[in-house]
């Protein structure tokens, strides 16, 4: 879902470089909460699995391919603000080293995929994994959410992308969301199952180093004995 | 709540660096050796813009930043070698920035903390 250059007209492209680098900005302040000197190596690790992850372009119906997102894993696993930090870091290589996404669009492909597939995606996941909780264990309510919410992340960014579409006069909105939606439905559910699987394995072995798993307080301590 | 219960259960859990290694070693193994096989066919914001014919809007646009040491992943090369290269390097390099990223963001914290900590404010 890169959106390379051409495709936004320049208030789109300028008004969404400006809402991203806010975003930016105080995810870097907003992050420090978060990261200690062992979270740190994490972090890089997300950021280096998920640029992995992207380049697996995994083929859907009809001659369209899907890739990894990747937001709601790096959220969950690090929280929302340094898992926002580590998909600007992604985007940015991708786009400045690798030529995918365009240089105007890299703000609007910042929103797309780590403000709406990302902030907004991870806030409605942990909003109802709290409403699950009350009924399921927290590991249970987590790896549901993650599954269902990776999902809409991913069709929540293709809305997104469809409406900068529009708003810059490139193509009717009646003629792009439908399309929009309707493939990346699909490469949606690749998105759902490669999250839950890594955050199944994560929880497994070391359900300390999910962030958005509030288990058992001993295994947080465990942690924190290690760190000190 | 019987997962969890599990979980407590003192299960030996993994070492951290080593669950570090085995994480970097996965991405690494991703970006080289299956990469290089990944699907070529457009995605779906492509796919979407070649049916409603708006790819035009992009193929007749110059690019804004024509500085990319490797575009398109290697693909111009040709070769699957070079889409493993090139994926190498780029997990290396994304790890690495995000890292420093996050010691950044953690040097700011370390300054507002000091700045609060001053007498007078």
């Amino acid at each position: 879902m890169h959106i390379p250059d051409g495709f936004l007209d320049p208030k789109t492209w300028g008004t969404l470089t400006g809402v991203s680098a806010g975003f930016t900005g105080y995810a870097l302040y907003a992050a420090k909460s978060k990261l200690n000197e062992k979270v740190i190596p994490l972090l890089g690790i997300t950021a280096a699995f998920i640029f992995a992850a992207q380049m697996l372009n995994f083929p859907v119906a009809g001659g369209t391919s899907g890739h990894f997102l990747g937001a709601i894993l790096a959220m969950v696993l690090l929280g929302a603000w340094p898992g926002f930090l580590v998909m600007v870091v992604v985007l940015m290589v991708q786009c400045l080293f690798f030529a995918d996404g365009g240089l105007t669009a890299l703000g609007a492909n910042i929103f797309t995929m780590a403000v709406i597939g990302g902030l907004m995606s991870y806030y409605l996941l942990m909003l109802s994994k709290g409403a699950l909780g009350r009924s399921l264990s927290e590991r249970t309510s987590l790896l549901t959410c993650t599954a269902v919410f990776s999902w809409i992340s991913v069709v929540l960014a293709s809305i997104a992308c469809s409406f900068e579409l529009a708003i810059s006069g490139t193509v009717p909105l009646g003629t792009v969301l439908p399309a929009m939606v309707g493939v990346h439905a699909i490469i949606g559910v690749g998105e759902a199952i490669i999250t839950t699987v890594v955050i199944a394995v994560v929880l497994q072995s070391r359900p300390d180093l999910v962030d958005a798993y509030s288990g058992p307080p001993e295994l947080g301590k465990r942690v924190a004995r290690e760190v000190a | 709540m019987a997962d969890d219960v599990n979980n407590v259960s003192g299960k030996k859990t993994t070492g951290l660096w080593i669950f570090f290694g085995v994480a970097m070693l996965v991405a690494i193994l991703l970006a080289v050796f299956i990469s290089p096989w990944a699907s070529s066919s457009p995605d779906g914001l492509e796919k979407v813009a070649e049916d409603k014919g708006f790819m035009e809007a992009a193929e007749d646009t110059e690019p804004t930043w024509t500085h990319s040491p490797i575009p398109d992943y290697g693909d111009a090369v040709g070769t699957k070698a070079a889409v493993g290269l090139s994926g190498f390097i780029g997990v290396l390099l994304t790890g690495a920035l995000a890292a420093g990223v996050a010691l950044l963001a953690l040097g700011l914290g370390h300054m507002n903390k000091r700045r609060a900590a001053e007498p007078g404010n």
